[in-house]
């Protein structure tokens, strides 16, 4: 290494690095350790070994339950969404006028948070559901639906998007080929767009996945998991294992390791197949 | 020639009706907040009438209640400051690694890129409990987190942009007696603009919308938007629907004015970031 490095990295690297080690790999190492532990602050931690991950796994435990409702939520919600966004962006790459703007509309949700999210949506499901004379939380099911309302209105204008950046790639040439050999729109469809937005499509699945599968405030502030915690996806299980009760502090901390590890996971899938997916488009 | 104009009517109908569909939640928000609190819950459709008008007093109570001036103002200062620290601090960094490679400066970028798939609740408890211990529970420490949190996304990001770079530019700089910082400063850092609006683009809306941190570290004191929005709808049977719907628009307003001002940097940024992340 040379003298310049050490010279010049406590001006250019350790303000960052300094942030990081507080906010990061400090709790990220703590947070693993504790979660072989028993605690309620970080001062009483005494060792336990592997029994937080068991009583995680075990059948009382509101992990499952959690488990299965995010998996549901995020296969529903990312098919949808990417369904909805991909149509939208062919009906808004035929170079009409007005583009601009529809495109502008549609991508404005994506920008509000989402605990106002949560509140607007709760707002109209529930002024629907009061025809029924209930409420979201009455049921497990209104309160999965209307998440996936919310999410399709929040992402699809995203999607949309990055569907759009990616159908304007594709040379004009290769439609008029198309168009000339005699084939239909949906031979067109399938076998010159969809194969050449791929990337895309890869991009946008594991975005919307991702980001269904980590959801935290819509679903805090649409359901708050009522009722009981039959609404409450891994994120905000994990919340209300640790602010919920006193005690359960450890269990908390290993759901959010075991939450990290899938999350690690769906993140390593995303490498495998954008790499993939790349190396087939060139 | 009359299928075309067939096509094109059936075009503009079908996106005018999905125009209004997005746009229809956040109008049926606004014209409830014009409505008694009381009217809200179970006629959320109906538009306001004589007898349930309201005028802005549901504005004013909220306002009052979850003392919205001063959150909107805490939400700007730490989404400035914070965007502001992490893209010079991010960018500094992340030209000094790409630059000086050897085996520390790897392993610190792989650490760095290997935050960005931590979710935040495996560190919400402990972050809290450190950011407590070092007394950091306040608007100028949470933006330090934030600097922290945000470090990954951004140094791999400004990375990626510092790679295609060429080095002869800083080479003829440091001939002629720069030093590395002015080097930065004059050479490398106006050339990183493009990617340095992606990457406030992102951070901005990340750190505007988030809840958990702000009300997990400075929440018992201090509240941001999101926090005090939720903090309205706290203590059960004594919601005030009113309050709230007046709130979600004051809310949305700020987010309005910053989507039609930088419209094009915030559509650029998020694709360029979702292409990258």
């Amino acid at each position: 290494m040379k003298k310049s490095f050490f010279r010049y990295f406590p001006i250019f690297v350790l303000p960052t690095l300094a942030a990081f080690v507080i906010a990061f790999l400090v709790p990220f190492l703590m947070g693993l350790y504790l979660s072989f532990t028993e605690f309620t602050t970080v001062g009483n931690a005494s060792f336990v070994g592997f029994k937080n991950y068991i009583s995680v796994f075990s059948s009382g435990s509101s992990f499952w339950q959690a488990f299965w409702f995010t998996a549901k939520f995020t296969v529903v919600s990312t098919l949808t969404v990417n369904i909805l966004a991909f149509a939208l962006a062919l009906l808004l790459t035929r170079g009409k006028r007005g583009t601009n703007f529809f495109r502008t509309v549609f991508f404005m949700p994506n920008l509000i948070g989402g605990i106002v999210l949560g509140y607007i949506w709760q707002l109209i499901i529930n002024g629907i559901l009061s025809s029924l004379g209930v409420d979201i939380t009455f049921d497990a099911t209104y309160g999965f639906w209307g998440l996936v309302v919310l999410t399709n209105w929040q992402l699809i204008g995203y999607m949309m998007i990055i569907y759009i950046a990616g159908l304007g790639s594709i040379p004009r040439e290769m439609h008029e080929v198309a168009s000339i050999d005699g084939a239909s729109p949906l031979q067109e469809l399938k076998h010159i767009t969809l194969p050449l937005v791929a990337p895309s499509v890869t991009i946008c699945g594991f975005l919307t996945l991702t980001n269904s599968f980590k959801m935290f405030d819509q679903n805090f502030a649409l359901t708050g998991g009522a009722p009981g915690k039959e609404t409450s996806m891994l994120a905000l299980d994990i919340y209300q294992t640790f602010y919920g009760s006193v005690g359960s502090e450890g269990v908390g901390q290993a759901k959010a390791v075991i939450f990290f590890l899938l999350v690690a996971l769906i993140a390593g899938l995303q490498l495998y197949f954008s790499r993939r997916s790349e190396a087939k488009a060139e | 020639m009359k299928e075309k104009r067939l096509t094109h009517i059936l075009w503009w109908t079908v996106l005018l009706l999905l125009t209004v569909l997005f746009l229809l939640p956040i109008a049926i928000v606004l014209m409830n907040s014009f409505k008694g609190q009381f009217h809200i819950a179970d006629a959320p459709f109906v538009p306001p009438t004589a007898a349930t008008f309201a005028g802005f007093s549901n504005y004013l109570n909220g306002i009052r209640k979850i003392g919205f001036f001063k959150a909107a103002g805490l939400s700007l200062f730490i989404t400035v400051f914070s965007v502001v620290l992490i893209v010079l601090c991010t960018s500094m960094t992340a030209w000094f690694l790409v630059r000086n490679k050897n085996k520390l400066s790897s392993a610190l970028y792989y650490l760095f890129v290997f935050s960005m798939i931590v979710p935040f609740q495996m560190v919400m408890f402990t972050m809290s409990k450190v950011a407590n211990s070092l007394h950091l529970e306040n608007p100028v420490g949470i933006v330090l987190l934030y600097l922290g949190f945000g470090a990954g996304l951004s140094v791999f990001m400004f990375a990626g942009f510092v790679r295609g770079i060429p080095r002869a530019v800083e080479e003829a700089a440091e001939i002629d007696g720069c030093t590395p910082v002015t080097t930065f400063f004059r050479i490398i850092f106006p050339l990183l603009k493009p990617i340095s609006v992606t990457v406030a683009v992102l951070n901005a809306m990340w750190i505007w919308n988030d809840y958990l941190l702000p009300y997990l570290v400075i929440g018992s004191k201090y509240r941001t938007i999101p926090v005090a929005v939720q903090y309205l709808q706290g203590g059960y049977g004594s919601r005030d629907m009113g309050a709230l719907m007046a709130m979600l628009v004051l809310a949305i307003i700020p987010i309005i004015i910053f989507y039609a001002v930088a419209q094009k940097s915030i559509i650029k940024g998020v694709i360029a970031g979702a292409v990258k992340g």
